[in-house]
C-alpha cells in the first residue's frame, strides 16, 4: 500500500479540493437541482472519466465530490460494511484529494456514500445519502434501447413492468426480484432503487435525509428530496414483502436488520452476521449479545471485539 | 510508395526493412529484451498466451516484441508457431480445487472458507498516473505471511453441496477432447467446443459482448461467485507407462459466474453457471467469457434467443481476432480486377440513365412515364 500512497499524494497534489474542477462541479449540481425538482427522474449529466472503474461508484463520487464541503464528515459504505475493500479506495480517495474528516458512524456523519444497502439507523434531516448506481433504469432489462424507455417514461407507460412481476408471479410464484426493486416516486415516474435489496425499499419512503442517485457510466442523476412518497411496486393480491430473515445475528441478536450469510467451513457450517457493520457494533456495544460473539473470526466481528 | 505490379517484389523488401527500423526505434534509446517483456509487461504476455492457444512465456514474449506491442499480430506469430508442433494428446483435466492460489476473490459472501485473497490487483488502485515510473524507483518488498494450510473449495462447490447451484455433467474420462485447431467447427457446438472457442477468442470482443448481456441485450443477473488465479499441475496419462505423468504447472485464471435461477413446476430452482478460463493471469478476459458462455447457454435453458451474445453462430463465428484481423484487412489487397468490372457497370448504368434523360428531352417525359 506504501508505493500506492505515496504515487498518489504526487499526483494527486496538483487536483482540485475532491478531484473534479469547479465547472464540473457546477455542471453536476445543476443536474443535482434539476433531479431534486423533478423527483425520480433520471436527468442526463457530462459524467466524466475518474480514476477509478466504470461500475465501481464514478457516479456516486462524482456526485459526492459536487456536494462535498470541507466541513462535512463522510461516511463510505459498499454491503452496509466501512471495511469493505470499495469503500476504503472511495474513502481513502476523498480523505487524499478533499481532506475532509471521516467516519465510521452513520449518525456522525453529513453524507453517507452507498453501495448496496441503506443504513439501518434512521437518517435526519442534516445527512445526504448518495447511491452508487450501474443501471439507473428500471425499464432497462424489460427494453434494452434508450430511445425507447425515455418515450415510455414520458408517457408514464409503465405496463411493461406491471407484466414482469405478473409473469413472476405467474411462473415462480412470487415476484422474483430481490434486488433493485422498482419503485414508483411520488405516483409518477417509476425509479431503480439502485440494487439494494427489496428489504432496504420501505426505508427510502418518506426518508428525512436528501437521497441522490449518481450513475457515471450510464450518465444519469436522479434523486429523492426528503420526505418523498416512494411505494414498491405490488400487486392488490401479491403485496410487496421485504425479506425476512429465519435468524438473529449470531453477534448483536438483532432480529430486525439485513443479514449477511458467511460460510465458516466446507462442511455446510453457515452463520449470519448484520450487514450494517456500524449499527452492529453500535448494538454490541450497548450489550446486546449474540450466539456467536466471542467465537466469530475477527474478519467478521471487526473492531468491537 | 505501392507499386502494383512490377517492382513489387523490391517494394516489400524495402518495406520489411523500413518495418524492422521502426521496430527499433530510436537507436540511441536501449534496446527492449524479450526477458524484460516477460517479466514487466506480463499482463501482456499472458493475454498473448491466451489468444495464441500456447503457453510459453518467452515466445510469446518475442512475439510482442516482433510485433512491436500490437498483440492481436503477436497473438497471431504465436498462432503461427503452433500450428507446425506436433499434438502428442491431451492432459488429464485440470484441478482449480487443487489450485496453488495467488489470488481468489468472491463477490457471493462476505467470508469464504480459506479467505478473500486480493493478490496483485489493479482493483482497488486510483488510476493517477504515478510519475515516478518515468525514473524507475525502487519497489518495497511485498508482504509475506506463513502458509496457511486451509484449503480453498471453489465456491460454486460449497453452493452444490446445498444443491442450489445446477450440478455440471459428470466428465467422461474416455470421450475424445474436441480440438478446433484439428478440426472445423461445426454448429451447433457443443458446451466444450464453445468454451474452446471462447478461450481463444479476442479479449475485447467478449468484453463487449458480455457488458451487452449485463445492458439488457441477454441479460442472465450474473454474480461473480469465484476468481481465482494461480498455478495447477499438468499431467499427462502416457499410455506406455500406465500412470500420470506430471508436466509441470501452469498459472491460469477461472471465473465461475453464478446466475439467475432456473426451476419448472417440478425441478427446485438452482443458480446457473457460466464458465470462463485463461493461460496466465486474464481476468477480463475469463468475466467476459463466462458471461458470454452462460448467455450462449439461453437454448438450453429454455430462455429466449434473441440477443447478439446468445446467438452461437453469432459469436464462434466472430470470435477469433486472427480471423477477423485477416480478413478485415485483406481488404488493403489489391481488387482493382473486381473494382475493374464495377467500374464498367456503374458507368453502363450512368449512361444508360443520361441516355434517357436526353431523349426525353427537357420536360422528362420518359422518365415521368417510366414512374407512372
Amino acid at each position: 500500500m506504501s508505493a500506492l500512497a505515496t504515487s498518489g499524494t504526487v499526483a494527486a497534489g496538483g487536483y482540485n479540493f475532491a478531484y473534479l474542477d469547479e465547472q464540473t462541479k457546477r455542471m453536476i449540481r445543476r443536474a443535482i437541482l434539476k433531479a431534486i425538482a423533478i423527483p425520480g427522474y433520471q436527468v442526463p449529466f457530462a459524467s466524466r472519466e475518474m480514476p477509478m472503474p466504470y461500475g465501481w461508484g464514478t457516479g456516486g463520487v462524482q456526485v459526492t465530490a459536487a456536494i462535498l464541503g470541507a466541513s462535512d464528515r463522510l461516511k463510505v459504505i459498499d454491503q452496509g460494511a466501512d471495511d469493505t475493500t470499495n469503500a476504503v479506495s472511495i474513502r481513502k480517495f476523498f480523505e487524499k484529494t478533499s481532506g475532509v474528516e471521516t467516519t465510521t458512524r452513520t449518525a456522525n456523519a453529513t453524507i453517507i456514500q452507498t453501495r448496496h444497502r441503506i443504513p439501518e439507523a434512521a437518517l435526519t434531516g442534516d445527512q445526504v445519502l448518495v447511491y452508487q448506481v450501474p443501471i439507473p433504469e428500471p425499464l432497462r432489462f424489460l427494453e434494452p434501447r434508450e430511445t425507447e424507455t425515455r418515450v415510455m417514461h414520458a408517457l408514464e407507460d409503465y405496463g411493461l413492468m406491471h407484466v414482469k412481476l405478473y409473469e413472476d408471479i405467474a411462473t415462480h410464484g412470487h415476484i422474483a426480484t430481490t434486488y433493485a426493486y422498482p419503485v414508483k416516486v411520488e405516483d409518477r415516474y417509476v425509479m431503480d432503487p439502485s440494487p439494494t435489496p427489496k428489504f432496504d425499499n420501505p426505508k427510502m419512503n418518506d426518508c428525512a435525509a436528501l437521497q441522490l442517485f449518481g450513475a457515471g457510466r450510464e450518465k444519469r442523476i436522479y434523486a429523492l428530496p426528503p420526505h418523498t412518497k416512494v411505494v414498491s411496486l405490488d400487486f392488490d393480491d401479491h403485496p410487496f414483502e421485504p425479506t425476512k430473515f429465519d435468524h438473529a445475528c449470531a453477534l448483536c441478536a438483532a432480529t430486525h436488520t439485513y443479514l449477511d450469510e458467511v460460510i465458516t467451513d466446507d462442511a455446510g457450517g453457515r452463520m449470519f452476521v448484520c450487514s450494517d457493520t456500524d449499527h452492529c457494533e453500535e448494538r454490541r456495544a450497548e450489550g446486546h449479545r449474540g450466539a456467536l460473539l466471542g467465537e466469530a473470526p475477527a474478519a467478521i466481528a471487526g473492531a468491537a471485539e | 510508395m505501392y507499386v502494383a505490379v512490377k517492382g513489387g517484389e523490391r517494394a516489400i523488401d524495402n518495406a520489411h526493412r523500413l518495418l524492422a527500423h521502426a521496430r527499433r526505434g530510436d537507436p540511441a534509446v536501449p534496446e527492449v529484451a524479450p526477458a524484460q517483456i516477460r517479466e514487466q509487461l506480463a499482463l501482456a504476455v499472458d493475454r498473448v498466451m491466451t489468444e495464441g492457444s500456447l503457453y510459453d512465456r518467452d515466445l510469446a514474449a518475442i512475439a510482442i516484441k516482433q510485433a512491436r506491442g500490437d498483440l492481436v499480430e503477436a497473438a497471431f506469430l504465436v498462432r503461427a508457431f503452433r500450428t507446425t508442433l506436433p499434438r502428442f494428446g491431451a492432459t488429464q483435466p485440470i484441478d482449480t480445487a487443487a489450485m496453488q492460489v495467488a489470488r481468489r476473490v468472491s463477490a457471493t459472501f462476505k467470508d469464504i472458507p480459506g479467505g478473500q485473497v486480493l493478490g496483485p490487483t489493479f482493483d482497488y488502485t486510483h488510476r493517477l498516473i504515478d510519475f515516478l515510473l518515468e525514473a524507475g524507483a525502487e519497489v518495497d518488498e511485498p508482504a509475506r505471511a506463513a502458509a496457511d494450510p486451509v484449503p480453498m473449495p471453489r465456491i460454486t462447490d460449497l453452493l452444490g453441496h446445498d444443491d442450489l447451484i445446477e450440478r455440471n455433467p459428470p466428465g467422461d474420462p474416455d470421450a475424445p477432447v474436441p480440438d478446433l485447431t484439428r478440426e472445423p467447427l461445426d454448429l451447433p457446438a457443443g458446451r466444450d467446443l464453445r468454451l474452446q472457442n471462447l478461450a481463444r477468442g479476442d479479449e475485447g470482443f467478449l468484453l463487449a459482448l458480455g457488458y451487452s448481456t449485463q445492458r439488457g441485450f441477454g441479460r442472465t443477473h450474473p454474480f461473480a461467485g469465484e476468481i481465482r488465479l494461480g498455478e495447477v499441475e499438468l499431467e499427462f496419462l502416457a499410455e506406455d507407462v500406465g500412470f500420470a505423468v506430471p508436466l509441470g504447472e501452469i498459472t491460469v485464471t477461472e471465473c465461475q459466474m453464478v446466475n439467475q435461477f432456473k426451476g419448472s413446476a417440478t425441478e427446485p430452482p438452482r443458480f446457473t453457471r457460466g464458465y470462463g478460463l485463461a493461460f496466465g493471469h486474464c481476468e477480463r478476459k475469463t468475466m467476459g467469457m463466462a458471461l458470454v458462455d452462460r448467455a450462449l447457454r439461453a437454448g438450453e435453458l429454455g430462455e429466449e434467443v434473441k440477443a447478439p451474445a446468445q446467438d452461437e453462430e453469432f459469436v464462434l463465428m466472430h470470435s477469433d481476432n486472427v480471423q477477423a484481423t485477416g480478413f478485415v484487412e485483406h481488404l488493403k489487397l489489391p481488387h482493382y480486377v473486381d473494382f475493374q468490372a464495377e467500374l464498367g457497370l456503374i458507368r453502363q448504368m450512368r449512361a444508360e440513365i443520361a441516355a434517357r434523360a436526353a431523349a426525353a428531352g427537357p420536360d422528362g417525359a420518359v422518365l415521368k412515364e417510366a414512374a407512372e
